[in-house]
């Protein structure tokens, strides 16, 4: 006789976990999430820790004095300052200054230490996406662009 | 006729050894469990760890103590903000530097977010385990609300790294109140539909009653945790026993079972969940003002000794144990992990069983296995 109420069981159970499907199979269109990716693109939050870029204003400089801050703090090495004393033709002192500020994509966990470390918020944070490449090599990016200067403003 | 051809004992059957996983779409990563099976009854169980190891330990002693915080991360990856949080506590208790109220209440609320989150996604993967697929459909909508709020507030989905010794790492994003507030009255409405579509079934039931049996004495000598052991009757709560950031001014029920088989830790869950709404309900209204982080130095060191901290994750006890040596890295730093010592109990449930519940009792486990390998 329990064969016969579990089987009823069963499918009365059946039907009222059914009642929940059935209500989402005809008002699908209310509580849609889903986006169709590579034609729809996803709302990014401008937070998002995608990759990190230094900016540059429009007479092509950049915030970075080389203090080699980022560097200390990232936990994995991703960056990499390349440095070296530049005589300022205009106080005759020797000052640091970047070569190449190196990137490596490939080895970086966006763990946002660099960002915070940076006394001068020359890096930050892009909420960028869609970053696979063929080739790792080419996530090795250097982030200051060339012939690119230091902002007069920027001190050491 | 010959006397070897003679067949003495037709139904004599021999033990045998199988695999299962480290592929099996029902381990959830790389888990191998080598299985002793006599026809279908499970003989012995021997999980083979160490496919995920990273030795996150050991990079611990090279790192220091802030760039230590983002490697918890990719241990328990489902609760990865109290991960952060029981490193950044041990390092503040530590230096006995106290917080402001705003970080505890922060802390606090996004923590019972992650806890929904994980276990919103352990609903659904049960579903998946156990043959019903829709249940992993309904689970990660629902978890995906939360992946946006802690996207706008952290900036990331999964691995956050929010926590800093001292606080948090940016102030609150100003939505966040009122996303949470909407998630919550979401929920609210949801969480009686997976009653309604996974709970009640009849099937799902006879699937999990009975199934996985763990006592009290046993659960707490293989030193389970979370809702493996509550759901044994083992008041286990960390979040009652050592209340840690805002845990002391909020009320909740620990939610017990004294059942101790699958259906109990499954119900242990979905309680669980109506708490942590609860908790975020009274903590959400009045985040008081202030600061959302207090100084350090650049370099932190920490005096000699030794520090321990526990939290209650979704998983369970996890344990932070930090040794200096007054240097800026840590001597030895040891985690204990809950996936572990849950994933020990494995074998004692599961001898004597069919093959087929085993998939039951390891969901109802909730095994992360980089948890367990670290």
């Amino acid at each position: 006789m329990s064969y016969f109420s579990d089987i009823y069981n069963g499918i009365k159970t059946l039907l009222r976990g059914m009642q929940v499907t059935g209500k989402y199979f005809f008002n699908a269109r209310k509580e849609i999430i889903t986006v169709q990716y590579p034609e729809e693109k996803p709302h990014v939050f401008e937070r998002f820790r995608g990759e990190v870029v230094m900016p540059h204003d429009e007479n092509n400089m950049h915030k970075c004095t080389g203090c080699q801050s980022c560097e200390i703090a990232c936990p994995n090495g991703s960056i990499e300052i390349i440095w070296d004393r530049v005589v300022n033709p205009e106080t005759g002192k020797k000052v640091k200054q970047i070569d190449k500020h190196i990137y490596h994509f490939s080895m970086c966990t966006l763990c946002n230490l660099c960002i915070e470390a940076c006394p001068t918020n020359a890096i930050v944070m892009a909420p960028t996406y869609e970053s696979s490449v063929y080739d790792r090599s080419q996530l090795t990016k250097v982030l200051n662009k060339p012939g690119s200067k230091v902002h007069p403003d920027v001190k050491e | 006729m010959p006397e070897e051809t003679i067949v003495k004992d037709p139904f004599k059957t021999e033990e045998y050894m199988i695999n299962m996983g480290p592929q099996h779409p029902a381990t959830h990563g790389v888990l191998r469990l080598l299985l002793t099976i006599d026809g279908e009854i499970i003989k012995k169980v021997e999980p083979d760890l160490g496919f995920i190891h990273r030795s996150i330990e050991k990079m611990c002693e090279r790192d220091s103590y802030q760039q230590i915080v983002h490697l918890t991360d990719r241990m328990d990856y489902l609760s990865s903000h109290i991960n952060n949080e029981a490193v950044c506590l041990a390092v503040e208790n530590a230096l006995e530097l106290e917080v402001p109220d705003r970080v505890k209440v922060i802390r606090t609320i996004i923590g019972e977010l992650t806890r929904i989150a994980s276990h919103t996604l352990w609903w659904g993967v049960i579903g998946m385990d156990l043959g019903a697929l829709t249940t992993y459909f309904y689970g990660f909508r629902d978890r995906e609300l939360i992946n946006d709020i802690f996207e706008e507030t952290c900036g990331a989905r999964l691995t956050m790294n929010y926590n800093i010794p001292g606080g948090l790492m940016f102030d609150i994003h100003p939505n966040f109140v009122q996303r949470t507030k909407d998630f919550v009255k979401h929920f609210k409405t949801k969480l009686p539909e997976y009653d309604q579509l996974l709970t009640g079934n009849v099937i799902f039931q006879k699937r999990m009653k009975g199934v996985g049996l763990l006592t009290k004495e046993d659960a707490i000598s293989f030193g389970t945790s979370g809702p493996v052991a509550r759901a044994s009757g083992v008041a286990s709560d960390i979040r009652k026993i050592h209340p840690y950031s805002a845990l002391d001014r909020v009320e909740f029920n620990e939610v017990l079972f004294t059942e101790g088989d699958s259906f109990a830790r499954y119900r242990v869950r979905i309680q669980e969940m109506w708490e942590s709404l609860s908790i975020i309900e009274q903590l959400i209204d009045n985040i008081p003002d202030g600061d959302y982080k207090v100084p350090t130095k650049a370099v932190i060191k920490l005096p000699k000794g030794e520090f321990y901290q526990r939290v209650e994750t979704a998983r369970g006890e996890l344990g932070v144990y930090i040794n200096s040596d007054g240097k800026k890295n840590p001597y030895r730093v040891k985690f204990r992990s809950p996936g572990f010592s849950n994933l020990s109990a494995l074998n004692h449930m599961a001898v004597g069983s069919k093959i087929g519940d085993l998939v039951a009792m390891m969901a109802t486990l909730d095994l992360v296995v980089p948890d367990i390998d670290r």
